[in-house]
């Protein structure tokens, strides 16, 4: 696994990661707002590219608002991007399957939404889901091997083989989001997409669907963009974390690293923000100012000066940080984002900041 | 954090003794609460930990007394500051509430009347709680802002008007306007992002300190308890299961249960290592009373041979 950071200095290149199953290239989306003939937009995402690379789970993160779940209903091809290109094995599917997915492409990439209550219908039977997904993508042609194939499915997820007969409605949130877990795996997908998959589920359950998705990983190779507003589940399980704001990306790199040394100060405002008993009471107002002033319209970047990596206020440029084993890479501080959007991101709400 | 010192003549502010409440149904009866004691100090933070359906908003809306039929509160007592509250009157219970016991409820921020102004609302509590005159009670309304630190200028904005955070502030004010012996929080910070929650709890917690008021904080977040509570319980099934100082409960969880849930939040340092929850389907069932397993420390014993992890890690 290798962070796929672009040239030093530059905008991320526009080729697509040779080892990426996906990349997002200069990946825009604006959703107008106001009445039928306003032409106000909202920038949801600005310019975005991102590589989910063969095997991995990429965890983006970012508060409520930031355009992660955007990026997934992108790819999933659930919403129109306004610009930008989203190349899946190499193939730019935007140009190639212009208008809707294909049913390759379906099964290729799946998505898990976040609410396993209104993604499943209630009244069907947990066989239903599962054989209905596995028959329409053909993966089962006679009812020997579509039994086989199904009950094996609930071994993977972890549920009894007697549950394919329950009823939706009668599963707990947990055994639910499992079904949606077996559903999507039904296609043989080689990418999950999984929107916030566990924030809706009982405490006590969380970590096990987490270990899921980690097992999948390892023993089926699929490939998952993991969108959570939680920075403690996206180190535990996501190899890569992807920092979001205000509809850009910010910080890059393997989970570890970039948790132990974030540069950017959003990321480090976050990191600050996460509910941690090993630090209890360490919140400081005056710190959190500045690192809200400095996200806003950061007065100096750490880099500048350096002749290897140049500092821009009008390019979002990427700088290398970190060790030479554990490099990642953060967009130059200098750089402003939007003004509308980043202030209404940090909610400043209080007086003294 | 430790346990705040409470003397032995330092009576507690809230005693809740074998307390049962239950939901009569048609067909069947549920035990939401089932024997729950616990003592609250004065000044000190005490947090009720728990999933959703563990009957902790049902012990909480007990103590207000605000349960309504098919609930009923079918034993046990409840004290706050010596009286039993199970034996007011509704007279009684209306000088109670708000007065002496405050509570701020789950998305409260969505509890304020979208058609006043911030200023309006806070205003009303004054001149009908302390019969104050209405510019006497502009000026306490100002000053409530900004002991949450809102500018007073807000006084004349609408609810929508204001973020989502900022709206929390003003309903955390409000609840400790009429200085409450007793707050009680119902998970008050679920609906906002990380930054603006932290903001949210360190005006708790500072609030707590000027004013001194006792607190029942209630969550399924266990980092976030651990971190504010001097003491807590965490509850299942209407059962409470352990009870310690939070710190010992963070260092040292004894119930299967407990750990479980502070495994839902994985640590942000150090090496990343396989961490186990509940499995899917396990069941507690007809859990014993607590026992003393050290000084200050309570926890119902767990059957030898329990499995608790269905899911591998």
């Amino acid at each position: 696994m290798s962070i796929s950071a672009p040239v030093t200095g530059t905008p991320a290149d526009t080729e697509a990661a040779p080892d990426a199953v996906i990349s997002l290239r200069g990946l825009s989306v604006d959703f107008p707002v106001g009445g039928l003939f306003s032409r106000t937009v909202v920038r949801a995402l600005r310019s975005v590219d991102l590589d989910l690379e063969r095997g991995e789970i990429l965890a983006l993160v970012g508060e409520s608002g930031s355009g992660k779940s955007t990026i997934a209903r992108c790819i999933a091809r659930l919403e129109r991007p306004t610009a930008g290109q989203i190349v899946v094995d190499g193939v730019d599917v935007l140009r190639s399957e212009p208008r809707r997915a294909s049913r390759e492409f379906r099964s290729k990439v799946q998505m898990i939404f976040q609410d396993p209550f209104g993604s499943l219908n209630p009244a069907h039977r947990v066989g239903q889901f599962l054989e209905r997904a596995a028959k329409l993508h053909g993966r089962a042609t006679d009812p020997g091997q579509l039994r086989e194939l199904v009950e094996n499915l609930m071994a993977t997820v972890d549920l009894p083989v007697d549950m394919l007969d329950s009823r939706a409605f009668e599963l707990s949130g947990g055994q639910r989001q499992r079904v949606s877990i077996a559903r999507a795996l039904a296609m043989d997908p080689e990418v999950i997409l999984a929107d916030e998959p566990t924030s809706m589920l009982d405490v006590s359950v969380r970590i096990g669907v987490l270990n899921l998705m980690r097992r999948l990983r390892d023993e089926r190779g699929i490939s998952m963009l993991f969108i959570t507003h939680d920075l403690a589940s996206a180190r535990y399980v996501a190899d890569r974390t992807t920092v979001m704001f205000a509809g850009e990306l910010v910080e890059s790199g393997v989970s570890t690293a970039l948790m132990a040394r974030p540069a950017h100060p959003y990321t480090q405002l976050l990191l600050s923000a996460v509910p941690d008993p090993l630090r209890a009471g360490s919140y400081d107002p005056v710190e959190r100012a500045r690192l809200r002033a400095a996200v806003l319209d950061s007065p100096t970047c750490p880099y500048d000066g350096d002749p290897d990596q140049v500092c821009s206020r009008t390019e979002p440029v990427r700088h290398d940080v970190g060790p030479a084993a554990d490099r990642h890479w953060v967009r130059c501080h200098l750089y402003r984002p939007a003004a509308d959007v980043a202030s209404r991101a940090l909610a400043v709400d209080t007086v003294d900041g | 954090m430790s346990t705040l010192p409470t003397s032995p003549d330092d009576a507690p502010v809230l005693e809740v003794t074998d307390l049962s409440v239950e939901y009569h149904g048609e067909y069947r009866t549920v035990r939401a609460v089932d024997r729950v004691s616990f003592q609250i100090g004065r000044g000190e933070i005490f947090g009720l930990a728990g999933e959703s359906g563990c009957g902790k908003s049902t012990a909480a809306n007990a103590i207000m007394r605000l349960l309504r039929p098919p609930a009923v509160i079918t034993g046990g007592s409840i004290r706050f500051r010596g009286r039993d509250i199970l034996t007011l009157d509704a007279e009684e219970l209306r000088a109670l509430r708000w007065r002496e016991v405050a509570m701020v409820f789950q998305s409260a921020m969505n509890s304020l009347n979208p058609v006043m102004t911030v200023g309006d609302q806070i205003v009303d509590i004054f001149t009908t709680h302390e019969r104050l005159p209405k510019s006497k009670a502009r000026a306490r309304a100002a000053e409530l802002l900004e002991l949450v630190r809102i500018d007073p200028a807000r006084l004349r904005s609408y609810p929508h008007q204001l973020s989502g955070g900022m709206r929390q502030r003003v309903v955390i004010a409000m609840a400790v306007a009429l200085r409450p012996h007793l707050l009680i929080m119902d998970e008050p910070t679920t609906a906002l992002d990380v930054v603006v929650q932290q903001e949210i709890m360190a005006q708790i917690a500072e609030l707590q300190r000027e004013l001194g008021f006792s607190v029942l904080f209630i969550t399924h977040d266990m980092s976030l308890m651990i971190e504010l509570s001097h003491r807590m319980a965490v509850m299942y099934a209407g059962r409470f299961v352990e009870t310690a100082d939070a710190s010992t409960m963070f260092a040292d969880p004894l119930h299967p249960y407990t750990r479980a849930l502070i495994n839902a939040f994985p640590p942000l340092s150090g090496p990343v290592t396989p961490l186990v929850g509940l499995g899917e389907g396990v069941r507690f069932t007809d859990i014993p009373d607590l026992r003393e397993e050290r000084p200050g420390h309570w926890v119902a014993p767990v059957p030898v041979g329990t499995v608790i992890d269905g899911g591998r890690p």
